[in-house]
């Protein structure tokens, strides 16, 4: 069971004045239980990959598997992958559109032909998982604070219980709490239900503290591809195409440079905190 | 008297039913008191909610206060027949790049707000040719503004309010929505401003990155200032910045645990200078 795009290209504006490559012969295989960060500068094809994902572009040229299927093949039901492979869009709260917070959470499942019952039992699972109060779910999401209009808009999607869950930006204009409130959701749904999760962020701290693996896009490919203490090694070439590693690390380098015997692998403040202390003697 | 003066400033979102009954009051500035100096960089924490934007559309007249007073150069917010008069001195950047701009060349977006208060033609052009090589974007004057990356585009939207002239720039999370480039440009942009063209900035963020190398911070949270000092003295204190529901830069917080873990870290430190300073310090 994986995800697998073979040598994926696309073209916007084909044989006009703005042709656009911007996806240029992407391969990845991405598994089952994976938690993985897409970094890369505006315009990089950050969006435009997730939007293959589940069949909203497609490919000018290369082919998508998903679960050892063809999603390209005529055949092939592209409603059924997007049940499969959810998407959670930059600021979803602007697609909330129901009387109340429950029967908008329920309209994905409703849509998925569920039993009513079944629709009603999601509905109350996601609003639970994405951690908003009960006392809000017969309000009308209009009437909500940002994060918890966030919240509701990603329970949205979570109560379709995709295999694949895709997040654009989830944090954009949250404050700092509100940021690790929902990352920490997305974490912990993560570890409890093991589906993949794909997040696409212009954090590299976020990134850094939550993610397994790192795709760096950079001008429509694939850059690097690794663990984040790999990928970030590397911050000399970020850098090159807009990106950075997390404070920390440059830190690391720093202590290095100045002759501390550190290793530059930490890229969250607890592995520097470890790091800095080990090398003092202190642990 | 300052540049900016806010004394007792409250202002209620008043919530009304179908028949304009009255259902509900929320306030969402609660007797602020604020000053800013010309020529200052003034950064503004808060969390969502915490009246930080409500505050901003005050400063260029786009709310009006609903108790108490605040001056902009000198000029009363409340007074109407001067609305003009402030949104010329105090201009306004928002988070979303793409709902500021307007034209379909770099050059003429910049030029529309002089042309529109009647500046003759040969001074617009001075402005916009001014204001583009404030921030860099000169180069970009005849390309069009949707094939620009966000930090581009938002830099665009800042020459735009530059034309204008005006004493003091407000910038609503101008970062937002960038990559870390894109953001490294509009924080360069807005300090060369501030530097060179002595232009009063009020920056409000989330990123705590940014508040570093402001002049003055204030931290806002339901509607009052709850926090004032230079960067280095707010981000001494980690665990009330936590109530407000904020946070501190990443190497502050690294430092922060070390302390914690029994090193004898002096407090608010904010770069990674300053705390290899501190490891040498205690190493030697």
């Amino acid at each position: 069971m994986s995800l697998i795009l073979d040598n994926i290209s696309h073209i916007y504006s084909r044989g006009d004045a703005y042709e656009k490559k911007a996806l240029d012969g992407v391969s990845l295989k991405i598994e089952d239980g994976e938690f993985i960060g897409i970094i890369g500068h505006t315009g990089s094809g950050k969006s435009t990959l997730i939007q293959h994902l589940n069949g909203l572009l497609k490919a000018t040229e290369g082919s998508i598997y998903f679960n050892g299927q063809d999603i390209y093949d005529k055949d092939y039901d592209l409603r059924d992958l997007r049940m499969q492979v959810g998407m959670v869009f930059q600021y979803p709260e602007h697609q909330l559109f129901d009387e109340t917070v429950f029967k908008d959470v329920c309209f994905g499942p409703r849509n998925q032909g569920l039993p009513e019952k079944d629709v009603t039992l999601r509905a109350y699972e996601a609003l639970k998982n994405v951690g908003l109060d009960e006392k809000y779910y017969d309000v009308s999401p209009f009437e909500l604070s940002g994060g918890q209009k966030r919240r509701a808009a990603i329970a949205g999607v979570v109560a379709m219980k995709p295999q694949v869950l895709v997040l654009d930006e989830p944090t954009a204009g949250l404050d700092p709490q509100g940021r690790d409130e929902i990352l920490d959701m997305i974490a912990e749904n993560h570890q409890r239900y093991g589906n993949t999760v794909i997040l696409v962020s212009h954090s590299m701290e976020d990134v850094a503290k939550y993610v397994d693996r790192i795709i760096v896009m950079d001008d429509g490919q694939v850059r690097f591809d690794g663990e984040p203490k790999v990928v970030f090694r590397h911050y000399k070439e970020l850098e090159e195409i807009g990106l950075a590693a997390p404070q920390v690390t440059y830190l690391m380098h720093d202590l290095k440079n100045a002759g501390y015997p550190v290793s530059c692998d930490a890229t969250t403040v607890d592995e520097a905190k470890n790091e800095i202390m080990k090398m003092l003697g202190r642990r | 008297m300052s540049f900016i003066e806010a004394k007792d400033l409250v202002h209620e979102y008043i919530m009304r039913d179908e028949e304009g009954n009255v259902e509900g009051v929320q306030v969402a500035l609660d007797h602020l008191d604020l000053n800013v100096e010309q020529g200052q960089f003034i950064a503004v924490l808060g969390h969502n909610g915490s009246g930080k934007s409500t505050f901003a559309k005050h400063l260029n007249a786009l709310l009006m206060p609903s108790e108490g007073t605040l001056y902009v150069g000198g000029m009363d917010v409340s007074d109407e027949n001067l609305t003009y008069d402030i949104r010329q001195t105090a201009g306004m950047v928002f988070q979303n790049p793409d709902n500021q701009i307007i034209a379909s060349v770099v050059q003429e977006d910049v030029g529309f707000g002089p042309e529109n208060i009647g500046t003759p033609t040969e001074e617009i052009w001075e402005r916009v040719e001014k204001s583009l090589r404030a921030v860099g974007m000169w180069a970009y004057r005849e390309h069009s503004p949707n094939r620009l990356s966000g930090g581009q585009k938002q830099r665009v939207a800042i020459a735009g309010v530059m034309a204008m002239e005006p004493k003091c720039i407000i910038l609503d999370e101008p970062t937002a929505m960038l990559d870390p480039d894109g953001r490294k440009e509009v924080l360069a942009a807005v300090h060369e401003l501030n530097k060179t063209k002595g232009v009063t900035i009020i920056l409000i963020t989330h990123y705590m990155e940014e508040v570093v190398d402001a002049d003055y911070v204030y931290v806002m949270d339901k509607g009052k200032v709850v926090m004032e000092g230079n960067p280095t003295g707010i981000f001494s204190q980690v665990e009330t910045l936590k109530e407000h529901h904020l946070d501190v830069p990443q190497i502050t917080m690294l430092a922060h645990e070390l302390k914690q873990e029994g090193l004898p870290l002096r407090d608010g430190i904010l770069t990674r200078e300053e705390l290899i300073q501190e490891i040498d310090r205690i190493c030697h």
